[in-house]
């Protein structure tokens, strides 16, 4: 049986791996007075709820045993995601996010984005961080054109911004003649691809998430879709790059933070980072 | 350069000007970013009304056969089989009134319960005032009451009633039940989005209410019922439900006025009613789903 909360009530969840966690010692945060921060992690912890997950079998008689017994829902577990982190960034930095799958890169993008509140501690930010996408508020049943619209409106620019860059998203997304009148159910996933980045890519970020696989789509996109993340880039005060491709991390950043199970594991240098991590993935 | 311990690092990061990056706004700035998102509000709500009926053969012709089938279900059953149309002259609009008005408020309800909890993902992806989301929809469903309204209009008259002055009593009577509506569902917003359950129990909750709620029947002409508990009736009628249903009839029912007139019904307390209904349910709804801004990423 999985994913059962301790008796202690102690706000803290364990992940459904039931084996036991391993804490790692966390490196000490060093401050360089010469330089600005942007974004201030300090002793994060991040725990959220996921619902409807299997742990054991659900009927109706176990359900009410549970509820006289006073015991959690199984179906609502609670996840430990990002256990204890801390790090400076700097303006200009591009920091790179390793880690294997479940290791809380993902996570921890949203929580600098402040989109899931901290459990402890707490992430402080210049500017407001946002995550590179947009995927979430269109809708698949709705025209290209339609989504334009309402994508530009949920990331918050106002009508008038949204009519400047309507010409400038079309023309990006490149799709064939007419298929901006089709519904997105329509699209090749390509298209759909380079349709959703187009949008995510109007606007400009102050702290950029950048989470995975963006450069999708045939190679022309690819190499456009690069270009246009070096402007963003370039934009903005700093850039966090979620990837499992090691070699873009390598050319993009200037730094690589190392995850592990929710814990920093490695932070500095990308050639050095790189090389541990690979030696350590690859035994 | 020097290790520091987390109490500093906070320190350092105030000391540097950097805010937390998931408090809540103040509450007047969340107006404001709320206000800066109306248009957002408007495309999102037409965009779920347009794609609701997409992949239905008779698309959006639906928004108008919904209440008309609505309305023929609760007629043949209430007012063919049962027969509850005592005291009322002409029974077709008032019942068809009553499912109108009633199902906005319902409806609402239901749509603002799941409007946070079901859309955790773009909650997790995007940074706007959450309570967007209840707002629209609210204006999806306010959308289907302006066709919904049309029907409406179609129905009463073919049933006799003609047009008057009071007909303009429609606008700031379901103006109110906007208002009104909007607010129950922030409340009920933030419960579905901690406690799932709430969207199982609302439906028994609403059909309570809708029975209570005089809509498949004249409260005025149960009074005689209720003799001895004047307490009753009282409390029927002035809940929301039938406050906003009544208002609606009264101004758009020519022969209702003369029902109430012979029941000896006063129609006067009812625009305070709803008044008071709709800045209590806002407010407290807006400051109660406020309170939780930063926590609904968590689900």
């Amino acid at each position: 049986m999985a994913n059962v909360k301790e008796k202690t009530g102690k706000p803290v969840a364990k992940t459904g791996k039931g084996k036991q966690r391993q804490d790692i010692e966390q490196p000490a945060v060093v401050i360089d007075p010469t330089r600005e921060p942007i974004v201030v992690v300090d002793g994060l912890h991040i725990v959220y709820r996921v619902y409807g997950a299997g742990g054991e079998k659900g009927s109706a008689a176990t359900a009410l045993m549970r509820v006289v017994r006073r015991q959690n829902r199984p179906q609502m577990n609670e996840i430990h995601a990002v256990r204890g982190v801390s790090f400076v960034a700097y303006r200009g930095d591009a920091i790179g996010l390793i880690g294997t799958n479940g290791s809380g890169k993902s996570t921890l993008l949203k929580a600098i984005a402040g989109l899931l509140p901290p459990a402890g501690g707490g992430v402080y930010t210049d500017g407001q961080p946002s995550l590179l996408g947009v995927s979430a508020a269109l809708m698949r049943d709705l025209s290209g054109e339609r989504n334009i619209v309402l994508g530009c409106l949920a990331m918050g620019l106002t009508p008038q911004q949204t009519r400047e860059k309507y010409d400038e998203i079309v023309e990006f997304a490149d799709l064939k003649p007419g298929f901006i009148q089709y519904p997105m159910s329509t699209y090749s996933s390509g298209m759909g691809a380079r349709l959703r980045f187009a949008i995510a890519a109007a606007r400009t970020h102050d702290v950029l998430l950048i989470d995975e696989a963006l450069a999708t789509g045939d190679a022309k996109f690819k190499r456009r879709s690069k270009a246009k993340i070096e402007e963003l880039r370039r934009d903005a005060g700093a850039v966090f790059l979620v990837a499992h491709n090691l070699d873009v991390i390598e050319e993009t950043c200037n730094r690589v933070i190392w995850l592990d199970d929710g814990q920093i594991r490695m932070d500095g240098d990308p050639a050095e980072v790189i090389a541990a991590y690979t030696e350590a993935t690859s035994k | 350069m020097n290790a520091t311990t987390s109490d500093s690092l906070a320190e350092f990061a105030a000391r540097h000007g950097l805010t937390k990056s998931a408090a809540r706004p103040p509450l007047r700035k969340y107006i404001a970013d709320l206000w800066q998102r109306r248009t957002f509000i408007w495309q999102f709500a037409s965009s779920k009304s347009m794609a609701m009926y997409t992949s239905s053969r008779l698309g959006q012709l639906w928004q108008v056969l919904t209440p008309l089938l609505n309305a023929g279900v609760y007629f043949l059953i209430f007012g063919v089989l049962l027969g509850t149309d005592h005291g009322v002259t002409n029974f077709v609009p008032f019942l068809v009134t009553g499912v109108f008005v009633f199902s906005f408020c319902q409806r609402s309800l239901t749509a603002g319960a799941r409007s946070v909890g079901n859309n955790l993902s773009l909650i997790r992806a995007l940074h706007f005032p959450r309570a967007t989301l209840p707002f629209a929809f609210v204006i999806v469903e306010l959308q289907h009451l302006m066709v919904a309204m049309l029907v409406l209009a179609g129905i009463v008259l073919a049933f006799g009633e003609p047009i008057t002055w009071h007909w303009i009593l429609l606008v700031p009577a379901l103006a109110l039940q906007l208002v009104f509506n909007i607010g129950v569902s922030l409340i009920i917003a933030r419960m579905g989005a901690f406690i799932r359950d709430v969207q199982q129990l609302l439906p028994f909750i609403m059909r309570t209410w809708l029975y209570a709620s005089g809509v498949i029947f004249a409260i005025p002409a149960m009074a005689h019922k209720f003799k001895d508990h004047p307490w009753v009736i009282d409390l029927l009628a002035a809940n929301p439900g039938s406050v906003y249903v009544e208002l609606v009839r009264t101004s758009v029912i020519d022969s209702y006025r003369d029902d109430l007139v012979t029941l000896n019904w006063g129609t006067g307390h009812l625009w305070w009613y709803a008044i008071a209904w709709a800045v209590v349910a806002f407010a407290g709804g807006f400051w109660y789903f406020y309170r939780a801004e930063e926590r609904y990423g968590r689900g």
